[in-house]
């Protein structure tokens, strides 16, 4: 039923249940700001859901596996190579700034610092969003329109804990080492770009670049990916299971993923980067 | 004779046991109402269907048979009214208490609703990988084949949804349905988009799973020869409520001008 095992009928433009009609606004000009609210409330009862089906048994560890190797390994190269784009640019860009300044010997340490910190991360949070919030949002809304959730439903089994959880749970802990992925990447070719310009080997660009640097720089931007990965999961498993409205609903699910979890993401990456200047200064 | 406390007190504890033979129907809808927005889906439906009867409901498109089918499996929240499975009201169940319920039904969808990225075997099988854990690999193999075989599939088990057609996909669809070896049987336009001789022989399939598993079951349809064949009773729904029920010949003696034009343009 709708409220006691989220139902994929509770969507955008569905029907509202009775009791939540009674708690709307009367007046048309909230419409919007109702859905707004709705959508947040949705999402909060959904996500509660979840927590309950992936910390009680059973577990669906199969799926699980068989998600860690869709989201993980699949992203790997596209990851990496976003990785290694970015790695380059920085190197050109602040080789080219650095030198104005007078300030070269630093290109190593901004390198590493602004990939290990702040690129690498954030560009794999985009990327995973990307590849992944469409292929989950796509592939729970074509389940949702041809009533496939339903019939999972309809044989006592929670979509929340078959579905949900283990894609939710693998694109937790697959964000991290994505993420060390990217940044290797990013390292390895932006070493490259400076070696190609001027000789310099590998462990002294590494030596230069983690001079002064401890864990405090390196674990805090990783393991902040784990939240784009539960933000990432989430909206796309919510946007996916609420779809109405055959193909086109298909496309809008998609959408909308890619499109939230992205937005959600950057907006998440804001908070994160002041809590670990907070906690981690 | 057990009162009716008896029996509801039986049938909260062991239901479908209790209500063997009670008198008390495997399904009992009540009054019930669903509206979608300002759309009014069912106006006051009452219907009950007793274990070993089947029950045809009948009616236009968009007339809300789908969904009193998917409000008596809890997929959808009735606004009002109330729905009993062997006595016991489906309201306020927590989602525990409705699977229980849910694993003594089986529902075949009107696209059959095969999971895509799965075999034959492995959709006819997921309920028992789910519920029946105590099973073996082998054992399960063996009732996935015997299910098969019952709906004339079990040639087909490696096959995938989208290699056999919309009549063989109904026939797992159905074997699916009949995996937990349900109490109660919703289908939901078993022969819709059918040729004659497919929807005659999911006719002849249903009758015989019904000789043989004795269930109560609702078949909602528009296929008025399917309803004939298949049915005990049947129900002709309009504007989301029951105009008339009985047997197809009770239907065919009504006065009421909607039963008599429904009768005379199928």
């Amino acid at each position: 039923m709708i409220d006691r095992n989220f139902s994929p009928v509770a969507g955008t433009e569905a029907p509202l249940s009775g009791t939540r009609r009674s708690l709307t606004f009367p007046s048309l000009s909230f419409g919007p700001i109702n859905k707004f609210f709705e959508w947040f409330g949705d999402l909060g009862i959904f996500f509660w859901r979840v927590v309950h089906a992936a910390i009680t048994p059973p577990f669906e560890f199969r799926e699980l596996f068989r998600q860690l190797d869709e989201i993980g390994s699949m992203s790997l190269p596209l990851v990496a190579l976003a990785g290694a784009a970015t790695g380059v640019v920085l190197s050109l860009e602040a080789r080219y700034s650095l030198t104005r300044f007078g300030a070269k010997s630093l290109l190593p340490a901004a390198i590493v610092f602004s990939v290990i910190h702040e690129t690498g991360p954030i560009i794999t949070g985009l990327v995973v969003s990307g590849r992944v919030g469409a292929g989950i949002g796509a592939e729970l809304a074509s389940m949702k329109v041809t009533e496939q959730i339903d019939a999972i439903e309809a044989s006592a089994v929670s979509p929340c804990r078959l579905l949900a959880a283990p894609r939710i749970l693998a694109c937790i802990l697959v964000l991290p080492l994505l993420t060390l992925a990217a940044d290797f990447c990013g390292l390895f070719m932006g070493w490259v770009a400076q070696a190609l310009v001027e000789p310099l080997s590998f462990h002294q660009f590494i030596s230069a670049g983690f001079k002064g640097a401890d864990f405090n720089d390196f674990l805090p931007p990783t393991f902040k990916t784990m939240m784009f990965g539960l933000i990432i999961g989430l909206i796309a498993c919510f946007q996916g299971m609420r779809t109405q409205g055959g193909a086109a609903g298909v496309g809008r699910a998609a959408t909308s993923s890619v499109v939230l979890s992205s937005l959600f993401v950057i907006l998440a990456d804001v908070v994160l980067v002041k809590l670990i200047l907070i906690f981690f200064p | 004779m057990a009162t009716i406390d008896q029996v509801l007190i039986q049938a909260a504890l062991k239901p479908e046991e209790a209500t063997k033979g009670s008198g008390v129907p495997a399904i009992a809808v009540d009054d019930l109402h669903k509206s979608f927005g300002s759309q009014k889906v069912l106006n006051g439906i009452s219907v009950a269907v007793n274990r070993g009867e089947t029950l045809a409901v009948l009616g236009r498109s968009g007339t809300g048979k789908s969904v009193l089918l998917r409000l008596i499996i809890g997929l959808e929240e009735p606004d009002s009214g109330s729905i009993l499975i062997h006595g016991r009201d489906i309201a306020g169940l927590n989602l525990d208490q409705l699977c229980e319920i849910r694993m003594k039904m089986g529902f075949l969808f009107q696209h059959a609703a095969l999971y895509d990225s799965l075999t034959v075997e492995e959709n006819v099988g997921f309920p028992l990988v789910h519920h029946k854990k105590e099973m073996s690999k082998s054992e399960r193999a063996d009732r996935v084949k015997q299910l098969l075989a019952e709906v004339g599939m079990e040639g087909h088990l490696k096959k995938m949804p989208s290699d056999i057609s919309g009549g063989m996909q109904k026939r797992v669809g159905l074997a699916r349905a009949l995996a937990l070896e349900p109490d109660i049987l919703l289908l939901d336009e078993p022969t819709a988009g059918l040729d004659p001789i497919s929807s005659g022989e999911i006719n002849d399939l249903v009758l015989k799973l019904q000789a043989e598993h004795h269930t109560a079951s609702i078949v909602v349809t528009h296929d008025l020869h399917s309803a004939k064949t298949i049915a005990d009773r049947l129900a002709l729904l309009n504007e989301g409520d029951v105009v008339v029920q009985g047997s197809f010949e009770e239907l065919q003696k009504s006065d009421i001008a909607f039963v008599q034009e429904f009768l005379g343009h199928s």
